[in-house]
């Protein structure tokens, strides 16, 4: 694959703890504007391979390109100004700030001139005005209070703010970790159309889940994590879920060529 | 304690679930709430306004004793005397306002405020300082010392009991070491360092009687009110006190947060300690026996949660002001001063059962 259809990629990264190695040679690749699943077994590595992608953890070796630029990123905040936004599972909201104030925590904007600059008075109005167009193109929002405590929400809704937080700021690249593990149904429905919108944005989405149906719903392309390594990258199209578990599991060997 | 984890557990939650189940898809998707009955929207209430209790507790306590004690309770003078009453610790709750607001606590700040003070008249008479210097000598100290206690909670991660319970008998041990327990007159105060006595100084409205020092807690509740609500670092002691680690994860400094939050609470405490030798007059090394505890007292019954991240340095202030208003009706009432501590108890632990109750069943 060219490198200039290639947003983030990872080259032979390893990192250890103790004895555990829980990256062996990873590689990772994910390609502009799609939808990568990352699966894998407990214990794979695949969630020591996103925390490094994300910044919270720092690989022993390997090099990790962001559009092409070696990065190297040394907590999670290098990776967000690089341009990657995680949605942790946890969602890592704070429940009684309102919607706005969580879309903006750590980035608040601040009134124009000296009351910002000297006084450093924040604009609540503009980033309220923000928050609201965000989740509305987001689909997200009809008529509500912005100003609604986060606590007051559904964990589909909450799911939403996260997501808007995630994109808001100009983001390349959102990493979402489980994003529907602790939802309903029909709130999971509404986060899987969430991630179609996102992408239709032309953000880059990795997804780590343990949900097949969703997985098959919405990747582009699954990339499927075994032994602390790429085992190989299957195309949802072309690969039935049983044998995705199969894979994952070590009940089959990938076929020779990559797809 | 992830007390906030431990929320959604609740069976008055589970009933709401089922409620969003039946509901149709729209409501799911979008931020509606749906119907609303007047016990959720004074749940509402209770989260966006968190002073708002407090503040119709304060009216409804100021109409009792009124109608009960008629003009002599219901008078300029008195409820400006309750204002002088309660300046202290009306400034000192403030300071604690903000260390509870991130979960924490602090039971050094009565010691804190006494030490700046002693050192505000020791500079001047011992050195021969003068007073404005002392004044700022003083300031720093109590700065110093809340930014001592802000570094062990947020470097060595000691729980802000531990670590303000500590610092509550060092600051106390050094106030009195320092100061010999040697108290300085008011008349030594009024002749040499006026300043230092600014706090004290009244003036008149008609019948009302206000000193610099009620002026100046009004002004410094209103600022931090400000500061709390206007500007990131207000915001980020919400989140920080909301859930850390959330506030990490996006990106907030927790730890100078912290850090910054104790000191500024130390250097309010060393303002009211610059307050206290207008209110007493002198310079005493045992005043303020009990400001810790009386914070405390007023943040609770202000509405401020002891688990952090949700209330208002205005409650607070209105916390006092309710602990006033008992305290002075309920004496010129001619009853046993026990029923005041009895209902000041009664109303700490409603406060705090509100509290709980919003946290439970909101969300």
């Amino acid at each position: 694959m060219s490198s200039a259809d290639t947003i983030l990629s990872a080259r032979n990264l390893f990192k250890r703890y103790g004895r555990v190695v829980a990256m062996n040679g990873a590689d990772f690749d994910l390609l502009r504007g799609e939808v990568l699943a990352v699966i894998g077994d407990n214990g794979a590595g695949k969630s020591t391979l996103i925390k490094t992608l994300s910044g919270a953890t720092v690989p022993d070796s390997g090099e990790i390109l962001l559009d092409g630029q070696p990065v190297h990123f040394t907590n999670p905040q290098s990776a967000r100004s690089a341009g990657i936004e995680t949605v942790y599972q946890d969602l890592a909201l704070s429940p009684s700030l309102s919607i706005a104030e969580n879309i903006f925590m750590g980035r608040e904007l601040r009134r124009p001139g000296l009351l910002g600059s000297v006084f450093r008075i924040l604009d609540q109005a503009k980033m309220n005005e923000r928050a609201r167009k965000e989740l509305s193109d987001l689909g997200l929002l009809t008529i509500q209070n912005i100003m609604q405590p986060v606590e007051t929400l559904s964990g589909g809704q909450r799911q939403g703010v996260a997501v808007a937080r995630a994109v808001t700021f100009g983001s390349k690249v959102v990493i979402l970790d489980e994003p529907t593990a602790a939802l309903g149904v029909k709130e999971s429905q509404k986060v899987i159309d969430l991630i179609k919108d996102v992408r239709a944005r032309g953000i880059s989405i990795i997804l780590i889940s343990h949900n097949m149906p969703h997985v098959f719903e919405v990747a582009d392309r699954i990339h499927i994590h075994r032994l602390g390594q790429r085992l190989c990258v299957i195309d949802p199209t072309q690969v039935g879920m049983s044998d995705a578990v199969a894979l994952m599991t070590g009940a089959k060997q990938p076929p020779n060529e990559k797809t | 304690m992830t007390s906030h984890d431990s929320t959604p557990a609740g069976t008055a939650i589970s009933t709401k679930t089922a409620d969003r189940e039946n509901a149709p898809l729209a409501d799911l998707t979008t931020f509606g709430r749906g119907r609303q009955t007047l016990l959720d929207r004074f749940q509402n209430l209770v989260h966006a306004q968190p002073a708002a209790i407090p503040l119709l507790v304060l009216i409804l306590a100021i109409a009792a004793f009124g109608l009960l004690l008629g003009g002599k309770f219901f008078s300029a003078f008195a409820l400006t005397l309750i204002l002088q009453q309660v300046m202290i610790v009306g400034i000192v709750a403030v300071a604690q306002t903000l260390v509870i607001l991130t979960a924490g606590i602090d039971l050094s700040v009565g010691a804190i405020m006494v030490f700046s003070s002693v050192v505000m008249g020791h500079c001047t008479f011992r050195y021969g300082i003068p007073a404005e210097v002392a004044v700022v000598i003083g300031l720093a100290t109590g700065a110093l010392c809340g930014a001592v206690s802000g570094m062990l909670v947020s470097l060595v991660r000691l729980p802000p009991f531990i670590v303000t319970l500590g610092m509550w008998q060092v600051v106390l041990a050094s106030n009195y070491l320092y100061s010999s327990n040697e108290t300085i007159r008011s008349q030594d105060l009024a002749e040499h360092a006026p300043l230092l006595q600014f706090f004290g100084e009244s003036f008149r409205i008609g019948g009302a009687v206000f000193t610099n020092g009620v002026i100046a807690m009004v002004l410094l509740a209103a600022f931090i009110h400000f500061v709390l609500n206007n500007t990131a670092w207000g915001r980020h002691l919400y989140a920080v006190g909301d859930d850390p680690v959330a506030a990490q994860l996006a990106g907030i400094n927790t730890r100078g947060v912290l850090i910054s939050v104790y000191t500024v609470a130390g250097l309010i405490c060393a303002f009211a300690g610059w307050a206290l030798i207008g209110r007493l007059g002198s310079v005493s090394p045992t005043a303020g026996q009990f400001t810790n505890i009386e914070s405390i007292t007023a943040v609770v019954i202000g509405g401020t949660s002891l688990f952090g991240g949700r209330g208002s340095v205005l409650g607070s202030v209105f916390g006092a002001l309710i602990v006033g208003v008992f305290s002075l009706g309920l004496r010129m009432l001619g009853t046993d001063p026990q029923w005041t501590y009895l209902m000041i108890g009664a109303l700490i632990i409603i406060a705090v059962g509100i509290d709980q109750w919003a946290r439970r069943m909101v969300g």
